[in-house]
Order: structure tokens, then C-alpha cells, then sequence
């Protein structure tokens, strides 16, 4: 009985608690509004894990993903699915919208794909790790990161889907245009698509 | 290397940006300062300075007709380097070499080669070059000059002008300009300062005796830096970095 009292007693304090939390998750995440997020999860993954063939964006590198919703709303990256699909849905946010939906992302925990061929990863890690200079290719890790992990604009790779990432190595070859300018085409139009394949591998077991 | 056999025969004490009447003409009162702390403590590293200084111009010739892949690895370099080689900031911060001595890049590609300096990355392209290729590529980014990236805190350039025009004579540390000239422009082995990354200069200053001299059979001119980078405090190397990041 008396616990039974002191019970409904807290339930306002609960309610009351409840209502904070809840109010906080609509606004704490940097603003991102719910619904918002909601429209970029519906394709991306309920966690933003990624949804073949929507990429991962939990854990991206929040200017990497202000650059790309620019770049969509710009029209500057232009491969099929970017047309097809983040045109449209870049075209009506607003400067801060994209800056706390970007902010959001960044900070949910990434989980790794594993989905590559791992025959292929020693050699992407090779590639990854110490570059071709045989082939004038440069070690990716200098910019990209010992584990992948990217830093200010330029994105964390590690644990990406390897189909995504080897349709966007493909794509720098393929004459599409992305929100990154150079090194990457260059860089990228140089690597056969053994390379590109493993290096896809590799990445997508990177953590 | 003959730089370092002149070590031993060179006996010059006296601060070698005196040698450039310009340097007199334009500010003698701060010649007259850079020489006081110069002259406290630098007596080898003045002699090896002057092996360096006679040895301009010589990887100047042998940049011609050293093979059609030049270009390619030239593009290669920049790939990293960005393409006016004004540096870039990727994870680690990769150095401008726009404006670069040609004698302190040949050095640094071979210091990479011979394990002087530690760097994997850099090991890894260095090894590939051969010498005509590494003197080539050491010439090539002499006449470039793109404006500085920047980026770095502006409050701490004037501590920085400061110290690399005065030293921190408390602290028994030398001019910056006693050795980098005026202009943070270097010479011979001295490189070029004048609009290198802030992260990068703080990263070398800092990490100077963990990656520069590793290999005891080949001391170098990285010598010369040990006593100042291990003297320099943190707050001082960061002004310093500033102030040299932002010169054109």
C-alpha cells in the first residue's frame, strides 16, 4: 500500500521527465527536426547505416555532408542515383536544416559493412596504406586516415558498403562530378578496376 | 655528402644572413640583434651552414632532359601536395612545396631514401625515385607561388614575427631569421618557411628529434634544429608557425 502510494506520487515527476526527454530529442540532436531526419532514414536505414544503394551517413563527417547536400542542391554531382533520388530531396533545405542534419549524422556510431570480397583486401589495404609510386598512385591514408576515419571536409570511408564505394571510385573515372574537387579525380581516374575493387574490400572491413 | 666533409674544415662563427648586403641595408639594427643570440651558441651550426650555403645552384642542372615521366610524377606529387604544391590538409598535413629550396628538397627525398628522416609514406615515394627523378622533382617546385593556404590563428603572429626575427634570447634560442633569412625564404638546405602549413611546422618543430638525424651513420643539417626545436615551448612554436604560415 504504501509503495503503491509513493508510485502514483512519482508518476507526474515521470510524466514530467518523460516530457523532457521527448521534447529533447526533437531539438538536441544540433535542431535536427525528426521529421526531417525521418525523410533521409527512410533510404538510408532506420540508423543511417546505409541501404544499398543509399550510403551509411552515421558517423560521416558533418562538412563532408553539408558539402554533398550543397553539391546535390546545386547539381554538381551528377551520377544517376544522386539525380535520381538527392536532387529532389536537397532542394528544399535550408543552410540550416542541411547544417543540422549534417550534425545529427555525424555524431550516431558507424557500424562496418563487411560486405567485400576478402580476397581482395590485402591488396587494398596495400593500395590504401602505402600507395602505388610505381604507379603514381598516393597512399590514401594521408588524407582519408590510418583507420579510414576522414577528418573536416574529407569523409571516414571505413566500413562503407563496398558496392557504394566502388561505384563512386568508378564514377571519378566516368566523367561525373562530385562535391570534392581535386586530388580525387585524378587521383581515382588512375586505378584499374582490380584496384578499385579492392580497395572497396578493404574499406568496407575498416572500423 | 660534402656539406657534411666541409663540417669539419669550415671554422666561420659569424651569422651567415650577413652575407646578403640586403639583409644589412634593410635592418641593421635587427642584423645587429640576430647576431648577438646568434652568436651565443650556433659556432657548428654555422659551419655547417656555410657548407650549404656554397653548394646553391648545383641541383639546378641536373633537372634537364632526366626522362619523359617527369610530368607524371610531378602530377603525382601533387596530388598530395595540391596542385600549385601550396600544401594541403588532409588527416596528417602535408607540406607546401611551392617556393621550395631545391637543395633542401633533394636532401629530404634522400634523407627519406638513406632513413635520415623517418616517414613511411614518404619512404614509400622516395624509394621508388631514381637520383636523376629526385633531383628533377627537387627543381621543380622552385618557381611556383601560390598564395599561402592560411587557416592559421592570426592573434598569434605577432608573438611569432617576434621570436622569428628576435629568438628568445632568455631562453638562449636564435632568430629564425639568422638561418631562414628575413623573408623566411631559406636557402640551400635551409627550406623555405614563408607560407608552410601551421599544422605542418607545428608538427615538425615538436617531433624534430623523433623524425629528423635517425640515422647515426649519416648525421645531417637536421643537427642544426635539434637544440632550438627541443627549446622552443609549445605556445612558442605555435606563434612561430603562425607568423611563418601566413608569409607570401
Amino acid at each position: 500500500m504504501k509503495r503503491g502510494i509513493q508510485i502514483i506520487k512519482n508518476v507526474p515527476v515521470r510524466i514530467a521527465m518523460l516530457a523532457i526527454v521527448f521534447s529533447a530529442i526533437a531539438v538536441a540532436p544540433g535542431r535536427a527536426e525528426s521529421l526531417a531526419v525521418r525523410n533521409c532514414t527512410w533510404c538510408h536505414g532506420a540508423s543511417a547505416q546505409g541501404y544499398s544503394p543509399a550510403p551509411r551517413l552515421a558517423g560521416q563527417r558533418y562538412q563532408y555532408i553539408e558539402n554533398a547536400l550543397s553539391s546535390f542542391h546545386t547539381h554538381k554531382r551528377d551520377n544517376p542515383f544522386s539525380k535520381q533520388y538527392m536532387w529532389g530531396a536537397a532542394a528544399n533545405l535550408s543552410g540550416q536544416t542541411v547544417h543540422d542534419l549534417a550534425m545529427y549524422f555525424s555524431t550516431l556510431s558507424p557500424k562496418a559493412a563487411d560486405d567485400g570480397d576478402t580476397g581482395r583486401v590485402a591488396l587494398g589495404r596495400t593500395i590504401y596504406q602505402e600507395g602505388m609510386p610505381d604507379s603514381n598512385i598516393v597512399a590514401c591514408v594521408v588524407c582519408h586516415g590510418p583507420n579510414a576515419e576522414g577528418v573536416g571536409a574529407i569523409p571516414r570511408l571505413g566500413g562503407l558498403e563496398s558496392s557504394y564505394l566502388r561505384r563512386r571510385l568508378e564514377q571519378w573515372g566516368e566523367g561525373y562530378h562530385a562535391a570534392a574537387g581535386p586530388p580525387m579525380p585524378g587521383i581515382a581516374s588512375k586505378l584499374s578496376a582490380d584496384q578499385i575493387e579492392a580497395l572497396a574490400s578493404y574499406l568496407s572491413f575498416v572500423r | 655528402m660534402r656539406s657534411l666533409k666541409a663540417l669539419h674544415t669550415g671554422e666561420e662563427t659569424m651569422d651567415v644572413s650577413l652575407r646578403h648586403p640586403e639583409t644589412m641595408a634593410r635592418n641593421v639594427r635587427r642584423g645587429r640583434q640576430i647576431v648577438r643570440c646568434v652568436g651565443l651558441q650556433l659556432a657548428l651550426p654555422a659551419a655547417i651552414l656555410a657548407a650549404v650555403f656554397t653548394g646553391i645552384g648545383r641541383a639546378d642542372d641536373a633537372g634537364r632532359g632526366s626522362g619523359g615521366n617527369v610530368q607524371a610524377k610531378i602530377s603525382y606529387c601533387k596530388d598530395c601536395h595540391g596542385p600549385s604544391a601550396q600544401g594541403y590538409r588532409g588527416f596528417f598535413p602535408i607540406p607546401r612545396l611551392a617556393g621550395q629550396q631545391p637543395e633542401y628538397l633533394e636532401n629530404q627525398l634522400r634523407a627519406f631514401i638513406e632513413h635520415r628522416r623517418t616517414n613511411n609514406i614518404m619512404f614509400n615515394v622516395a624509394h621508388a625515385l631514381s637520383p636523376a627523378m629526385v633531383t628533377a622533382l627537387a627543381t621543380n617546385f622552385r618557381d611556383l607561388n601560390p598564395a599561402p593556404i592560411g587557416g592559421a590563428p592570426k592573434q598569434l603572429v605577432v608573438a611569432g614575427k617576434k621570436i622569428f626575427e628576435d629568438g628568445v634570447p632568455d631562453a638562449n634560442i636564435a632568430a629564425c631569421a639568422a638561418c631562414h633569412g628575413p623573408e623566411a625564404t631559406g636557402s640551400g638546405q635551409i627550406p623555405r618557411l614563408a607560407g608552410q602549413l601551421y599544422p605542418y611546422v607545428i608538427k615538425e618543430l615538436t617531433n624534430w628529434g623523433k623524425e629528423r638525424g635517425q640515422n647515426s651513420a649519416r648525421p645531417d643539417t637536421s643537427a642544426i634544429m635539434s637544440p632550438v626545436a627541443h627549446s622552443l615551448t609549445r605556445p612558442q612554436i605555435e606563434a612561430v608557425a603562425a607568423f611563418v604560415s601566413y608569409l607570401k
